[in-house]
């Protein structure tokens, strides 16, 4: 096996490793959607750190803070539901990214490539960064997991229990923006949000607790980055598309398997 | 209820609202309230829908801050909620055992005898989500109970459950405070039950319209006035073992 294709498995791994965990917080909470909007309005976040000179991770996290905040404040009215306060964000932030990056001057922008990523791309440098921030975001993860959790089964409760629940929900943001900005440049805006929400669905089906089904995200994960490697090697097609089309396939079969042969 | 409710002088109770006001945008929800709970004591808080029954829950809990007047609890006060309505959503894989030990850690053995002080032993390994309303009723107050709560807060426990199911909540309920030595808030709109096993009522309609003892409140215009005269006289059967006493000492302002 080529070099290449060390650091593209690696990278993914690395990636599959935090995004399910993180991504089981966010449909618990039926927040599924602002994992997409946080993907999305990160293009806005690339198109600034290429547009300031600074890194692209810097502009990711800015906006991704930048949104958090405009989210929290969009709570205090009620004409609007929050669904649609993330699908204006997503959309917004999509286009104004799109917009930016075409104005940049003297830069042949590969949308596709921020769209859907480079997994075949990754550097060292990259390598190195992913599994940083993998270590960061799951040691986190362990450290307000019971806390995490009292929080998405009910705020209220939890918060009645002495869970200081606005802190949790700020860390689960953070952590969210955090996964984005480290994976955005590998596997790309929409590979990202695939990879966060999708396991879960899969995941779901064999866990009878919440730790197995955060552990069963990680291993569709890791296999789907692993089939999709293999499918575009095999057959030439993108990386990134195939490594979400085998998550896909995951979560059919998962959901095609006969309820009697999980052991329930 | 107010001063009157705590019986051993210097013991202060566990909760005290005076003057307690709750308002969402402008709107006093709760208005002016003085409560207080002591240990060993089951307080009922009763009103129509819409009359700021759980907004003053809330807020005694902390979860909303007040508009205005003051909730003292005794410092290290230990609380056990159940919330009047929780679903945890279908996606969160959970076993009864598992949700008991979510913010205690409680051990498996402790926690089946809790059940089964419930009867329902035998759910610890079934999800959550696949229980009948009157055991997941019993669940959430199994987790309140092994919270060891100084006060038990209930938001209509008696939701979902049929009328024999309610009158053996209640017997448990008052076995709980007994156990425990703890103080109950118990919110409910269903009368009857309430009266019957209640130490004092507060009749709330964002105001308190009376409070006292449940033969006292049950007699008091206010309540007849917010209840209407049916729901009066079918109360009647169910405390007319204890005699219709009228002690004005224990009625608290009226309307106004």
């Amino acid at each position: 096996m080529d070099d290449f294709l060390w650091r593209a498995a690696l990278a993914g791994v690395g990636v599959a490793a935090m995004t399910g965990p993180v991504g089981c917080l966010l449909v618990w909470r039926r927040m599924a959607f602002f994992g997409d909007t946080l993907a999305h309005a990160a293009l806005l976040g690339v198109a600034l750190g290429l547009l300031l000179g600074v890194n692209v991770m810097v502009g990711v996290a800015a906006t991704s803070a930048l949104l958090a905040v405009l989210l929290a404040a969009s709570a205090r009215q009620r004409l609007v539901p929050s669904d649609t306060v993330l699908a204006i964000l997503s959309h917004g932030g999509l286009a104004a990214g799109v917009i930016v990056l075409t104005l940049l001057p003297g830069v042949r922008v590969d949308l596709m490539g921020f769209l859907f990523g480079d997994i075949l791309a990754v550097t060292r440098g990259d390598l190195i960064l992913i599994l940083a921030v993998g270590l960061v975001v799951l040691t986190v993860l362990a450290v307000i997991w019971r806390q995490a959790l009292a929080v998405a089964v009910d705020e209220d409760l939890a918060r009645a229990d002495g869970v200081a629940a606005d802190r949790i929900n700020l860390t689960v943001v953070l952590l969210a923006a955090l996964v984005v900005a480290a994976a955005i440049k590998v596997v790309g805006i929409l590979l990202v949000a695939a990879l966060m929400i999708m396991p879960a669905a899969a995941a779901r089906r064999f866990a009878r607790t919440p730790e197995h089904m955060a552990i069963g995200t990680v291993v569709v994960g890791v296999a789907a980055v692993f089939f999709g490697l293999a499918a575009s090697l095999a057959w030439d097609t993108p990386a990134g598309p195939s490594i979400v089309a085998a998550i896909a396939l995951l979560v059919v079969l998962a959901w095609l398997t006969p309820r009697r042969a999980i052991s329930q | 209820m107010t001063d009157s409710g705590s019986t051993e002088p210097g013991v202060s109770p566990l909760v005290r609202c005076r003057g307690l006001t709750v308002s969402f945008g402008g709107l006093d929800v709760v208005e002016r309230v003085d409560l207080a709970i002591d240990r060993g004591q089951i307080v009922s808080l009763i009103g129509p829908n819409g009359s700021g029954k759980t907004t003053l829950v809330r807020a005694i809990l902390g979860l909303v801050p007040p508009s205005g007047g003051a909730i003292e609890r005794q410092p290290g006060l230990r609380i056990g909620y159940v919330p009047q309505r929780l679903a945890v959503d279908r996606s969160l894989p959970m076993t009864v055992a598992r949700f008991l030990s979510m913010t205690q850690r409680t051990g498996r053995r402790a926690l089946v005898v809790e059940l089964e002080h419930l009867g329902i032993g035998g759910l610890a390994d079934r999800p959550v989500q696949d229980l009948s309303g009157g055991e997941w009723q019993r669940v959430l107050l199994t987790r309140a109970v092994l919270a060891r709560p100084d006060l038990l807060v209930l938001d209509e426990p008696a939701q979902g459950v049929d009328i024999i199911g309610q009158n053996e909540l209640y017997r448990h309920i008052r076995a709980l405070r007994d156990r425990l030595n703890c103080g109950v808030l118990l919110v409910s709109h269903d009368l009857h039950l309430v009266m019957a096993s209640t130490d004092e009522v507060l009749c709330l309609n964002h105001h308190v319209c009376c409070t006292g003892r449940p033969e006292t409140v049950a007699n008091h215009p206010a309540y007849v006035e917010l209840f209407g005269r049916a729901a009066t006289a079918e109360l009647a059967v169910y405390t007319h073992h204890h005699d219709h006493t009228h002690d004005p000492a224990e009625q608290g302002h009226s309307h106004g």
